[in-house]
């Protein structure tokens, strides 16, 4: 017989007691190749507050597109040996990353842009990041992703053609106009430009 | 070419919607328009790991993170962390808060008029081993109130967060404690409308891991989603 996941349950008010070790702002590491990027925006409740206890968990591929392999695939390569293992961390590119908001509802993260991965029906995707939303107030997460401004593949993209046009801006962020080579992307909760969510 | 394999969808009656109007801070942030379904991509049957290098051995004990012993009931936690067709989930990070035996949390924001525990932090972390294992040792954290409504109070429980091997396997979930009187009153515990399914974030006490002379033991086992059985293809 098979068995039933778990339920799921908020991660409530006081997460940073328990999530802050693992929380990672920075993806970006020496070596590892690709363009940096950096990505900041707000999450917002129904009333277009700030939600200040929320946690953004990231998962996106390297810049050629390809995702960190399992641990149990890492184990088949054999172990490294210790004077390589530093430069094999170093060039590692681990892809995950965990930033909660402020208490003005805010994050910010630096990373490097994604290459394609592909989709089911064979197609690329265009870059993007795989987000998933935890706070208080939510018994279950959220799921979305955050696609790139101008990208041409973006036109084609397997999950954005799933999504209603008027709400794929959604999930593009956008270049900001404060800082050159900042992008923004919001999370809105609720209202006429409430963020795309996922059902994965 | 790449063959992989999605993960079944939560069967009906056992995750909660996003809007659960008796947990009333879920009105004002869950969202009101559907969620667009996504086929599974790479994106989702691929996910974060972490190794043992960036582990530290002694998060499993929370007894023992500060110079003395901290108040209340000692507990061992363990159980195992299984797919739905009951496959270990080997390797995978697991990490664990609570409140002190007071049920007051180590945060700023928590105000609640109950005493902290100097020699209490409240938070642990582990690797699942090969059969995917697990064991935390802590203290059994006190029920408290909250402002969800009139005379509201939390159930006593562990939160606990868990990756699986794939960005559509994660999940963070509540442990609770057997006799407990207040779950039936809790919005949360409650959130489903499957009664085996809410049982089943309600640990088990358990002799076998009972340590005479120290600790009562608690099982509490976590199920991820498991694996379809027929293969997407990409062509």
């Amino acid at each position: 017989m098979t068995l039933r996941a778990t339920t799921s349950q908020t991660v409530g008010p006081y997460f940073q007691i328990g999530l802050a070790r693992f929380c990672v702002d920075d993806l970006t590491a020496p070596g590892v190749p690709g363009e940096r990027i950096e990505i900041a925006g707000r999450v917002l409740d129904g009333d277009g507050e700030p939600i200040p206890d929320a946690v953004i968990e990231i998962w996106q591929a390297d810049a050629e597109g390809t995702y960190p392999p399992e641990p149990d695939a890492r184990e088949t390569e054999g172990e490294i040996p210790n004077k390589d293992r530093k430069q094999s961390e170093k060039l590692a590119f681990r892809g995950y990353g965990r930033v909660p908001t402020g208490t003005d509802g805010t994050f910010r993260f630096k990373t490097i842009k994604p290459g394609r991965v592909p989709a089911p029906d064979g197609t690329l995707q265009a870059p993007h990041i795989a987000i998933s939303i935890f706070m208080r107030g939510l018994l279950r997460r959220l799921v979305t992703r955050i696609y790139f401004p101008d990208d041409e593949a973006n036109a084609d993209d397997f999950a954005l053609k799933l999504v209603e046009p008027t709400r794929r801006e959604t999930l593009i962020a956008k270049q900001s106009v404060k800082q050159a080579g900042l992008l923004e992307w919001n999370v809105v909760m609720q209202g006429p430009s409430e963020t795309v969510f996922f059902d994965v | 070419m790449a063959e992989f394999h999605g993960y079944r969808r939560p069967h009906p009656g056992t995750q909660p919607d996003h809007l659960h109007r008796p947990y009333v801070s879920s009105i004002k942030r869950a969202p009101t328009k559907p969620l667009v379904e996504l086929p599974h991509t790479l994106s989702e049957v691929t996910g974060p790991s972490f190794d043992s290098s960036m582990i530290d051995v002694k998060a499993g004990d929370l007894t023992k993170q500060e110079k003395g012993e901290p108040v209340g009931e000692r507990i061992i936690v363990s159980g195992r962390v299984v797919d739905e067709d009951s496959r270990p989930v080997r390797h995978t990070l697991i990490e664990v808060w609570q409140a002190n035996a007071a049920g007051r949390y180590r945060h700023a924001i928590d105000q609640h008029n109950a005493p902290l525990d100097p020699n209490f932090e409240g938070s642990g972390h582990a690797l699942t081993d090969e059969q995917g294992r697990f064991r935390f040792i802590s203290i059994r954290p006190g029920a408290y109130p909250w402002r969800n409504h009139y005379n509201a109070w939390r159930p006593a429980h562990i939160h606990f967060s868990v990756f699986g091997p794939a960005f559509a396997t994660r999940l963070i979930t509540q442990m609770y404690f057997p006799g407990d009187a207040l779950l039936p009153f809790d919005p949360i515990f409650n959130c489903v409308s499957d009664e085996s399914a809410r049982n089943r974030l309600i640990s088990v006490f358990d002799w076998e891991t009972t340590m005479c002379e120290h600790a009562l033991g608690y099982k509490f086992d976590i199920v991820l989603s498991g694996r379809h059985s027929t293969p997407w293809e990409n062509k």
